[in-house]
């Protein structure tokens, strides 16, 4: 389930231009972000996937099929859809959340319902939770219940709008983590709109950063774009230009860990160097054993 | 105390003979008021004309509109018809304000998250729009109950039987216990009344009991309520 965006433009009747030009291919069973601040189209791009927003010019493909063919409300009920605030409906139990999509499609309810409760064990939710309302829910177990009925219908597509966005950064960091774990299990190809950068490094295979219109000003792989900044504006987004991701090693060491610092002089994190060696991991600029967590988390 | 008792198969018949009056104006003013609410919900245009009609409506002196309403109709003066008509207009001026805040109230992100799921426009509606603008709408609803109730006294004035009866003979015979019983029978039915629209509420409603309302739900509910005495 590849997706291609083919000169993709969005011109709003006021005249304001969202998005010029846009051509991406998201290659399936994978994760690609789109990433930027806000203004940068990143929504409007995910949305024209499910047809929530029709381009004016240019065109979405799913497989190479144009979406424009498909009729929107089968197309939305085959793709996964997580937004912020997790947009659940206030007036359905945790349970009948999950199970909207495949009663939705015909489903029988009980059968449905059973199949919700997998989905709850899934997303690492407790099936005591099943019967609650989402205002009984604490935030990050509302983005979870999200989740699990953004893959009820065992999508292929997966898109998600800034999911995380809303929640404090420890139930981030395990949600993120959760999100990890079930691309790893499921494999779906995973459209994910974020402004933190950090969130964009952690989960993209594929990271698209965006500039003001849907411009894009640099896509690649994590390592590539960290290592090969395509632009100032690149640099500076992901923090490089600040000396936020040039790190070094202190002098000071703490046991066996070695602190690293940013060019700021703040510490960034610490790498293992028993006896005072580094040890490299081998997997090169794909390692993830160095935390450089920036404080960009706490924007949310 | 004791004319009360010696005449409450009076005040039972004519409690019976009001509730009938009043049932059918909140019920279908409910039904005509949810399309309309939701209209104006919609559209900017529509909610200035519609709820600018409802308020110049609602301004029509009951005693005049009960005169109207047959000749408009040519029904004759006496036809109860009349006075459920009048009323069902009252009640249509109330509630669709109610409305179409109850459907503004409508979190939009729900609604755009519903559709992302594949809610087809009508389902959106009926399973979704509809039920979330419940607690707005049952608020609009028991004011109109309220209004209707009081309001049904007037029928009284020009022949049409109803507890307001009780205000009329009271007044011309200066018996001031007939008037009082014809007050505390106005009181119990709007109670009652009351009492139905709320427990039908928790039973249809059991999700709006254990959270608290939207700040844009709760700005609506605590609208003033209208006056609603009309003589």
């Amino acid at each position: 389930m590849s997706i291609e965006f083919r000169h993709v433009r969005k011109t709003y009747p006021d005249g304001t231009t969202a998005v010029e030009d846009f051509s991406v291919t998201i290659p399936s069973h994978s994760t690609t972000v789109f990433v930027g601040s806000s203004g940068c189209g990143k929504t409007t791009l995910l949305r024209m996937i499910n047809r929530m927003v029709d381009p004016s010019e240019g065109e979405v493909l799913i497989d190479g099929e144009p979406v424009s063919g498909i009729e929107p409300v089968a197309l939305r009920r085959r793709i996964g859809y997580v937004m912020q605030n997790s947009g659940l409906l206030p007036h359905r139990t945790v349970l009948d959340n999950v199970a909207t999509v495949p009663v939705l499609t015909g489903t029988p309810k009980a059968k449905a319902r059973q199949e919700a409760l997998a989905q709850l064990d899934r997303v690492g939710l407790d099936r005591s939770l099943a019967n609650r309302y989402p205002g009984q829910l604490s935030g990050g177990q509302q983005q979870r219940v999200g989740v699990a009925r953004g893959l009820a219908a065992d999508p292929n597509i997966l898109l998600m709008d800034e999911p995380f966005g809303a929640v404090d950064p420890i139930v981030r960091d395990e949600l993120q983590q959760e999100l990890l774990r079930l691309q790893r299990e499921l494999g779906k190809t995973t459209v994910f709109v974020t402004h933190d950068i950090d969130e964009a490094f952690l989960l993209g295979s594929q990271v698209v950063i965006l500039q003001r219109g849907g411009i894009i000003a640099q896509i690649g792989s994590p390592a590539e774009i960290l290592a090969h900044p395509a632009s100032d504006f690149v640099a500076d987004f992901v923090g490089a230009k600040r000396g936020k991701r040039r790190l070094t090693a202190e002098e000071r060491s703490a046991g066996d860990d070695v602190l690293l610092v940013d060019a700021g002089g703040y510490p960034a994190g610490v790498i293992s160097a028993p006896d005072g060696r580094l040890i490299l991991a081998g997997a090169g600029p794909k390692s993830r054993s160095v935390s450089n967590k920036t404080d960009q988390a706490g924007d949310a | 105390m004791a004319w009360v008792l010696d005449h409450l198969d009076l005040v039972w018949s004519l409690t019976l003979t009001h509730v009938g009056l009043c049932v059918p104006p909140i019920v279908l003013g409910f039904v005509i008021s949810v399309p309309l609410g939701y209209w104006a919900s919609r559209s900017s245009a529509a909610r200035s004309v519609l709820l600018t009609a409802g308020n110049i409506a609602y301004t029509i002196p009951g005693i005049a509109l009960v005169v109207l309403v047959p000749v408009v109709l040519g029904l004759p003066i006496l036809n109860p018809l009349n006075v459920v008509v009048a009323l069902l207009l009252y009640a249509v001026a109330i509630m669709v304000r109610s409305a179409a805040d109850a459907f503004a109230s409508v979190a939009a992100e729900v609604r755009q998250s519903a559709t992302a799921q594949g809610f087809a426009a009508t389902q959106l509606f009926w399973r979704v729009e509809l039920p979330l603008a419940g607690p707005v709408l049952l608020a609009g609803v028991r004011v109109v109950s309220v209004s209707t109730i009081s309001l049904a006294t007037v029928a009284a004035l020009v022949g049409i039987p109803s507890l307001g009866s009780f205000f009329t003979d009271g007044f011309q015979r200066n018996f001031a216990v007939e008037t009082l019983t014809g007050l505390v029978a106005v009181l119990v039915v709007a109670a009652v009344f009351d009492l139905i629209l709320g427990g039908l509420g928790r039973l249809l409603m059991p999700w709006n009991r254990r959270r608290r309302l939207s700040s844009s739900a709760a700005k609506a509910l605590s609208q003033p309520i209208p006056t609603t005495g009309r003589f």
